[in-house]
């Protein structure tokens, strides 16, 4: 049986991606547990890669990496005296929310193996061309115009109200 | 690789997330929780619309379709909105309490 090299790439992102996810939920320490979930992003970012979303890669980098993760490791910074470091996790809920996970993944899994819509959607040989420029172009004369210009106005208004509810109270 | 694969992945980072969104009491690894179920999310946007094809009708014939990957951007932009609001939540909600175990912070009950 041929085994090309592309299909162990593929799963070993995939291992890469579940096991530092698995990892992020079973750390204690809080920021083991955050530079685990920075695994997970670049794991997601390389399944991205194959599915020939180059620009999204990029983004996914540079936001979530660069960006989602830098705000987490300032709030663990901020937030976490030395008491709070190691997360604390009861052992009733720790049971209950493992059977609620095990019964959803089971849920999932059963409906992606038995959609008969889903069965044998292969790679269709589509030629690998970049997607920036039409990327670039559905955002800013296509039909995306309009959501791209809510989502920029949603940004500033959480970005204002993140400084606004963040900042120390000050007597006037 | 097939559709499916990408189905099972995404599933996966979905379910550990929901896992740590109901297990843990630190209201940071909950917002860790919440970027895994986002980005199983977009994964799933991604995959869908790489595997997926309209009919022809509607775009075109052999129009290379990017529609989810424009929706899996916005789904980032939301992604970090959201966790720049959250974080600001969480540091007010220090400096008032002193402890960001979410099951501490219950002055509205009654």
């Amino acid at each position: 049986m041929e085994f090309p090299l592309k299909t162990l790439i593929f799963y070993g992102f995939a291992l890469v991606t579940i096991g530092s996810a698995l990892a992020v939920v079973t750390f204690r320490n809080i920021v083991h547990a955050a530079f685990a979930l920075m695994v997970t992003l670049f794991g997601v970012a390389g399944l991205y890669v194959f599915l020939q979303a180059d620009f999204l890669a990029a983004t996914q980098v540079i936001v979530y990496v660069g960006g989602i993760l830098v705000l987490i490791l300032f709030g663990v910074m901020m937030t976490s005296g030395r008491l709070e470091m190691r997360i604390h996790i009861e052992r009733g809920q720790l049971l209950l929310g493992a059977g609620i996970s095990i019964a959803l993944l089971a849920l999932l899994l059963t409906v992606i193996a038995n959609m008969p819509v889903w069965k044998n959607l292969t790679d269709d040989g589509i030629p690998h061309e970049p997607t920036t420029e039409q990327i670039g172009k559905m955002i800013l004369q296509d039909k995306f115009l309009l959501p791209f210009e809510v989502v920029s106005v949603l940004l500033l208004v959480a970005l204002i109200g993140a400084a606004l509810i963040s900042r120390k109270e000050v007597r006037d | 690789m097939s559709l499916q694969h990408y189905l099972v992945i995404s599933s996966i980072l979905f379910t550990l997330g929901i896992f740590a969104v109901l297990t843990r009491k630190n209201a940071i690894s909950i917002l860790m929780g919440i970027e895994l179920i986002l980005n199983s999310c977009n994964l799933n946007f991604v995959a869908f619309s790489r595997f997926v094809k309209p009919s022809e009708n509607i775009v075109g014939a052999g129009a290379y379709v990017l529609d989810g990957q424009i929706i899996a951007i916005f789904g980032i932009v939301l992604a970090a909105a959201e966790a720049a609001v959250f974080l600001a939540i969480i540091l007010a909600i220090y400096r008032e309490f002193g402890s960001i175990r979410p099951d501490e912070v219950d002055t509205l009950k009654g």
